[in-house]
């Protein structure tokens, strides 16, 4: 209850500076227009800002979706074999030294205006901090459990790859998914910005379009409407991935939550 | 929290029909076997920290090692566990000439329990590591046995510490292992909580031949069958004689106090008392 006082105020509060502003500049409409013609707007034009939402969603989630598959399983990779971190490890740096703004032309070139050359964006981005903090988690996990396990697979009749597939699930990935789901935190935080920069470079539907769109014709009021809807898109997404890992991860006694 | 955590373990173990069974399934999977050991070399992080070791363990029977910290004592236990790789002329021979491994359970300093894991899944988890079938029947047996029946579900965390050490040590026992080697189950606990377990120990390991490495006099006096101390300049390994076979033993018993002094003495203990 307090939670939900503390969120109005401070919505109202930043509502009521906005307000204060426009009433204190008296700016035209297309620079900076009011909460309250934003509304009129987003009432009027809600049908056109859900749709692209939707588009800008799928883009978001097939992002984390491929993102964190395959940050999951490079790390799983370099962690069983050392010779792939000397091959994978300078791809994955240079996936994030290079700039996405950089290439995003290209992958919309490569890709086509649909949403794939999006959802590649957004994999991009993610890849990197799921893999780095899954494999922190791999990496770290307590060489006295290993010792545990080592004694009791000492009298197992299966074959290493067998011994080698157990203890990863049964000690080490357990161990490594509070780790790993620091990682899919600032997946979701990061995964809007891919999807969105990959539509202002070229697409014919998403939020990030719907916004080129609006400031290119002035509709400013339309500009916030999207941008604020986007806004409200990510949050809960952070909030929602954060409280199913909160869920997923209850036995983690220590555990800190943003929410 | 203390008096919570140490009913009366060991009479409950023996009220609780579940027990009878364990007991029954122990003596038929364990016939016990002896070792003979010899390690020319310890080493610690590079540095040779103790040579030519040298030990007997008779089977059936728990063996105390006494030491001060540092003097290699865990890295025995590790070298017989088969978690260090054993320096060239090493030998661990049974008594019955097979080979050791997979004959051994070990019980580490800290309960090392999956925190995400019930009582009853940590029981499980050495027969999901090899892929075995698990038996919850016995795992169920074992937790009454170390007096946790109605904690099977529990997790870890909402575990006192006494409470979680009697789950490692049921979880050390679940692989049936007839040789066990333990070291310094008890350190971290209250001395109640630990005088409970020590007895507990006791019962639970008998027949099966171990090697405890304590720190504390009182406890090697109280459960070793045999007490070695290891110490000096340069390292040397002593037995204590005379001990009797009976165990637990009282540590208070006036008998005792000269072992206990002559052991005090051999870690150079004496003159720090004054």
């Amino acid at each position: 209850m307090a939670k939900f006082l503390r969120l109005t105020i401070t919505v109202s509060g930043l509502l009521g500076i906005w307000w204060l502003v426009v009433w204190a500049t008296s700016l035209p409409k297309f620079i900076l227009p009011s909460p309250l013609q934003v509304f009129i707007k987003f009432s009027e034009r809600y049908d056109i800002i859900f749709e692209n939402a939707v588009t800008t969603a799928t883009e978001i989630l097939l992002g984390l979706a491929f993102g964190i598959s395959l940050g999951v399983l490079s790390a799983l990779a370099i962690s069983i074999h050392r010779g792939v971190k000397q091959w994978v490890m300078p791809v994955l740096v240079a996936s994030q030294a290079i700039p996405v703004f950089a290439i995003a032309p290209l992958l919309v070139l490569w890709f086509d205006y649909g949403i794939t050359s999006k959802v590649v964006m957004a994999t991009l981005i993610i890849y990197f901090p799921v893999t780095v903090s899954f494999l922190d988690g791999l990496n770290r996990t307590s060489s006295d459990w290993r010792d545990m396990a080592s004694v009791m697979q000492s009298r197992s009749k299966s074959a290493a790859p067998m011994r080698l597939f157990r203890l990863y699930r049964y000690i080490k990935i357990p161990f490594a998914l509070p780790a790993l789901a620091s990682g899919i935190r600032v997946a979701a935080a990061v995964a809007p910005i891919g999807a969105v920069v990959g539509e202002w470079v070229g697409s014919s539907s998403g939020l990030g379009y719907l916004m080129l769109h609006a400031n290119g014709r002035m509709q400013t009021d339309l500009l916030f409407a999207s941008l604020l809807t986007l806004t409200v898109m990510a949050i809960s997404l952070f909030y929602l991935t954060d409280y199913i890992l909160k869920l997923a991860l209850k036995w983690q006694p220590d555990q800190e939550t943003l929410t | 929290m203390v008096a919570n955590d140490t009913s009366s373990v060991a009479t409950a173990a023996m009220k609780d029909g579940a027990t009878s069974a364990f007991d029954k399934k122990q003596k038929r999977g364990c016939s016990a076997i002896g070792l003979s050991i010899t390690l020319p070399v310890i080493s610690y992080s590079g540095n040779v920290i103790l040579e030519d070791f040298k030990i007997e363990l008779k089977p059936g029977t728990i063996t105390c090692l006494l030491g001060p910290s540092g003097v290699g004592k865990t890295s025995i236990l590790k070298s017989i566990a088969g978690i260090l790789p054993l320096a060239a002329g090493s030998d661990i021979r049974a008594s019955d000439g097979e080979a050791i491994m997979g004959r051994i359970a070990y019980m580490d300093q800290k309960d090392l329990l999956l925190p995400w894991s019930s009582a009853l899944d940590n029981l499980l988890i050495a027969a999901r590591l090899r892929g075995e079938k698990v038996d919850r029947h016995r795992a169920k047996a074992l937790l009454a046995a170390v007096g946790l029946a109605g904690k099977a579900s529990e997790l870890p965390s909402t575990l006192s510490g006494g409470m979680r050490q009697r789950v490692s040590l049921a979880r050390t026992l679940m692989d049936d292992a007839p040789i066990v080697l333990v070291d310094e189950p008890f350190s971290a606990l209250d001395a109640i909580t630990r005088h409970r377990l020590q007895a507990l120990l006791a019962q639970l390991c008998a027949g099966r031949t171990t090697l405890m490495i304590t720190h504390d006099p009182m406890e090697a006096l109280r459960l070793g069958h045999q007490v070695y101390v290891l110490a000096g300049d340069p390292v040397k390994l002593t037995p204590i004689d005379d001990l009797g076979d009976q165990i637990p033993r009282d540590p208070t018993l006036s008998s005792l106090k000269e072992k206990y002094n002559q052991i005090l003495d051999l870690l150079g203990m004496q003159k720090d008392l004054g």
